[in-house]
């Protein structure tokens, strides 16, 4: 077990260096210091002057060296030095919004993903009636509509008209949890469609197998077949498609926060994107980016536990 | 050459593509495979209505995209604005009101609009027209660097395998890794706002899944006997690839491609939303949404703007979505649930 979750560690490192890799090209090689700099100076003709003081005070005017090292090996170290545009550490800023955004971001997870399980059991075990028939239609309705509608719609009537939380803020002091409700039901109902869609598959699959029909030809009543031996066997795919919700928790992260005025990682990257600021950006898509292949590792470990049929070495 | 000429020619580009995709259409309806799952399509009623809905968002595109040029407004105009503008008023107005909407002292509007008038004045029913031409733009162009790329890039990895396999495989784990919104808002912040900025941005992070789907069944194929037959008669590997493996996962392909419009289209409204999405002045149903922001919050509400493109968005995305799953069952029967 050990040499496989060291295997996977090592084999993380071509990925994680191709993801510099991606990023610096991107942040450093397809703009030009001057358009960075036209863009975040706010008057719309800046001087020469101008731009040449904000490229040397931002340091942009680092030798290519410099810059590939500010790329790199300073991301890797977690040195993501100060923001473009208010000279904020920013290291210092992810370290404040991790809390509420794991806050939210957590809640969402284990809700959608317990809430997709329970209702794509229901489905399966009615499969073929009009329950199963309501799920999948309200399903493919739940995927059609935009994140930002369940947003706005969702603030409007969870906030607004049913007051299950505030509209706005955010205060640790007064406990997390009046603030995260209605953002953790939003992002639910927008997150669980596709998730429903994907697990009902999963337990069809294992519903047309041998061993199912065995089950119910030596009389095991039909929900233990359900619970015990269906679900049991399609946890495990289910399980290394839970890293598939992480994309859909970051999207969730950038909406909700700003849009209920919550002060983690989502709301700084969105601000971020609005005040132009590049340095703030490569963070986080660095930062994000690495989160989500420790998930896809930690995944493939799980897989690794939940099914003895994965050869370890 | 005169801009009527040049904005002549224009319009033969929605015909252009219309008439590829009838000639595409017909062609594959006369082999057996695509001339039966047709006929399961045309027999499933759910795939007839979402057929229909769709073919109207096709007609509001190419409206939009036949036009001519105004010599008072030195601008293009095309049959959705000659149908649909509607002069502006002054601000809010409710749907099919006759007074402005919100103001101490409601003046009488120029004009009825049907889904009312947006804080400026326009009317949303012609601004959610608008963004139909848009979202077709994002969609297909989109498709059209994703779908190649993944066919070129999956084939050539699952046949050929070895480094070329383990290149384009190290490619696809990179870009795979970079959750796809934070990697599209950072090209669009970096590239600047547009629509070939978007497009760009959502080729870029979506052909990675498509190229995954065409490896594994490149490589199911690569060992069949009638790779192996046209192999012993001599067959050059570009030739079985593109003649021989290609026809067999064009079912696979094209249904993917199907229901990936649909997310397509919603992602366009996701980026406008965060600030790194259409440009001003573009119809854009994100930019519509992005405006509704605080109109709920208003008293009275304001919901015509936010229903239109909501209703606008979700109208396209929900057919596509349906016809997706329909194609699917009856391309392959097995997969039916």
């Amino acid at each position: 077990m050990l040499r496989f979750v060291v295997r996977r560690l090592l084999q993380a490192i071509p990925t994680v260096l191709g993801v510099l890799a991606v990023t610096w090209f991107l942040f450093f090689g397809t703009v030009s210091a001057e358009t960075i700099a036209r863009r975040n100076l706010s008057s719309k003709n800046p001087t020469q002057e101008q731009i040449q003081g904000w490229i040397k005070d931002h340091g942009y005017d680092a030798p290519p060296l410099v810059q590939l090292r500010r790329g790199t090996l300073d991301l890797l170290r977690f040195r993501f030095g100060t923001s473009d545009s208010t000279k904020e550490d920013i290291l210092g800023r992810i370290r404040q919004g991790a809390g509420p955004s794991m806050a939210v971001a957590g809640t969402i997870f284990v809700a959608t993903v317990l809430g997709a399980i329970l209702t794509a059991v229901v489905a399966a075990a009615f499969r073929g009636t009009y329950v199963d028939k309501t799920v999948t239609v309200l399903c493919v309705v739940g995927l059609s509509v935009v994140y930002t509608v369940y947003v706005i719609a969702g603030q409007y009537f969870l906030a607004k008209q049913f007051r299950y939380g505030p509209v706005w803020g955010f205060d640790a002091a007064h406990g997390i949890w009046k603030y995260i409700v209605v953002p953790s039901l939003i992002g639910f109902s927008a997150g669980v469609a596709i998730e429903i869609r994907l697990y009902r598959t999963f337990l069809l699959d294992e519903i047309g197998q041998d061993y199912v029909r065995t089950a119910r030809a030596k009389g095991v009543p039909e929900t233990s077949v359900l619970l015990r031996h269906v679900l049991r066997n399609a946890l495990v795919p289910i399980l290394t498609n839970t890293v598939a919700v992480v994309p859909g928790l970051i999207l969730g992260g950038l909406l909700l926060e700003n849009f209920f005025g919550i002060p983690g990682l989502g709301s700084y990257l969105v601000d971020a994107l609005a005040a132009n600021d590049f340095a703030v950006v490569r963070a986080m898509v660095f930062l994000g980016t690495l989160l989500y292949i420790v998930g896809l590792i930690l995944t493939d470990i799980a897989y690794a536990i939940a099914d003895p049929r994965v050869r370890l070495d | 050459m005169s801009p009527a000429l040049v904005h002549q020619l224009y319009n033969l580009t929605p015909l252009a593509v219309l008439g590829a995709i009838a000639w595409i259409v017909s062609r594959a309806a006369r082999t057996p495979l695509w001339g039966e799952a047709l006929r399961r399509l045309r027999r499933n009623p759910t795939a007839r209505v979402a057929a229909a809905v769709a073919g109207l968002y096709v007609l509001v595109a190419v409206a939009d995209s036949v036009g001519w040029y105004d010599t008072a407004s030195q601008e293009r105009r095309t049959v959705v604005d000659a149908v649909f503008e509607r002069p502006r008023e002054r601000t809010y107005s409710a749907p099919l009101a006759d007074r402005t909407f919100g103001e101490p002292r409601p003046a009488p509007l120029i004009g009825r609009h049907l889904m009312g008038t947006d804080g400026v004045g326009a009317d949303v029913l012609y601004r959610a027209l608008k963004g139909v031409r848009t979202a077709f733009q994002i969609g297909g162009t989109t498709l059209c660097i994703v779908t190649p790329l993944a066919l070129a890039l999956g084939l050539v990895s699952g046949y050929h395998g070895r480094w070329r396999d383990d290149a384009i495989m190290y490619a696809v784990t990179v870009l795979s890794s970079i959750p796809g919104i934070l990697l599209q808002i950072a090209m669009v912040l970096v590239l600047g706002k547009g629509v070939p900025q978007i497009c760009i941005a959502l080729g870029v992070t979506r052909w990675v899944g498509l190229c995954r789907l065409v490896r594994g069944e490149a490589i199911k194929h690569r060992d069949r006997e009638y790779v192996r037959a046209a192999k012993a008669l001599g067959v050059g590997d570009t030739a079985i690839l593109a003649r021989h493996i290609l026809p067999n996962l064009l079912p696979v392909v094209i249904i993917s491609t199907t229901l990936s419009f649909s997310s397509l289209v919603l992602a366009e409204a996701i980026l406008s939303y965060l600030g790194v999405g259409v440009p001003d002045g573009t119809g854009s149903w994100g930019n519509m949404i992005d405006a509704a922001r605080d109109e709920l919050a208003r008293d009275p509400v304001i919901w015509w703007n936010l229903g239109a493109a909501t209703v606008a968005i979700t109208g396209l995305a929900l057919p596509m979505n349906l016809l997706g799953d329909a194609l699917r069952d009856a391309v392959d029967p097995r997969l039916r649930s």
